[in-house]
């Protein structure tokens, strides 16, 4: 029997798709998603998604190790969020705390996350992002008035101000535009 | 007849106070009257809505993020994140999660009061801003 060029593709994305929907799950599944490999894990619970990006961009947890999240996601540490009252249910906080848990920079498979974990390695965990060592050596070379002196950025903590795609956990180069410089390149 | 005229008028003043509530606001209601909360009085939550009280060095009032302007978005006042008008109106989504109500309540007298607010003050505000 001859297989057409369309069955053999049909049969490849068969085989290929539970691939894909493990990408996540399994200890070898990032060889199958490797343009996502390189960034951010996403965020992909709702309930982390709704509770922390009500008041803030909802920062992915591969942006800090999870001895950070340690710090930041028990009733204590939440009853004074950054000067902020942020105390969520029992419940709510036990889903919210393992998914950052479980995909924190240490935890991740993901190249960027990866950097920032070994950036934080050692020393005490940071609680801001804006205090990783990689993040900030990666925005070193901005000038203060694009960040600091600009009032459609004003500080590091507003990621999705110049990374267009932040919440999609990309942050490289081309996907940045910094507001009211628009010409600026790296 | 005058059964009828005493039911107009009843409807007549349920439709110009305009009280957007829902199940759940109702019941929430309920559970402030159940913890102790007298008659809801809409003017006493209208004047704490902009009541300033000063937390951590910083003037804050109801107001500081939702503004006074129901039907329009607020802004977060360290994040400066958007939040959804307060008015059911243009809101349909307010106020109709109890759990939801009650978490923001906590949160949002702590931040703003330094304290939590009584069954009393939150029925007051609960149905000053229904009618927003």
């Amino acid at each position: 029997m001859r297989i057409n060029v369309k069955t053999m593709f049909l049969l490849a994305g068969l085989l290929c798709a539970p691939y894909a929907a493990q990408a996540e799950e399994t200890q070898w599944g990032w060889l199958g998603s490797f343009t996502r490999q390189k960034e951010v894990n996403p965020v992909n619970n709702k309930v982390y998604q709704e509770e922390c990006g009500s008041c803030h961009f909802a920062y992915q947890p591969g942006l800090l190790p999870s001895q950070s999240w340690e710090k930041l996601l028990n009733d204590k540490a939440l009853a004074d969020h950054f000067g902020d009252n942020a105390e969520l249910d029992a419940d709510t906080l036990k889903e919210v705390r393992a998914f950052a848990l479980e995909n924190a920079a240490d935890k991740s498979y993901y190249k960027r996350a990866r950097k920032i974990a070994k950036s934080t390695e050692g020393g005490e965990a940071p609680l801001r992002i804006t205090e990783v060592r990689y993040i900030k050596r990666k925005h070193n070379e901005i000038p203060e008035k694009m960040i600091k002196g600009n009032k459609d950025v004003k500080s590091l903590s507003y990621c999705d101000a110049c990374h267009t795609k932040a919440k999609d956990g990309m942050y490289d180069e081309d996907a940045v535009r910094i507001p009211n410089y628009p010409d600026w390149d790296d | 007849m005058k059964k009828m005229v005493v039911l107009g008028c009843a409807l007549g003043m349920f439709l110009s106070t305009a009280v957007f509530a829902s199940p759940e606001s109702g019941a929430l209601l309920q559970k402030y009257q159940a913890a102790g909360a007298g008659k809801a009085d809409p003017e006493k939550g209208k004047l704490d809505w902009t009541r300033v009280v000063v937390v951590d060095g910083e003037k804050m009032s109801c107001a500081t993020c939702h503004t006074s302007d129901f039907s329009k978005d607020g802004k977060h006042h360290v994040t400066g994140k958007a939040i959804g008008p307060m008015s059911a109106r243009v809101n349909q989504e307010r106020y109709t999660s109890m759990k939801k109500m009650e978490k923001w309540f906590k949160r949002n007298c702590m931040d703003t009061w330094g304290r939590e607010c009584t069954a009393q003050e939150k029925t007051d505000f609960l149905i000053f801003m229904l009618t927003q």
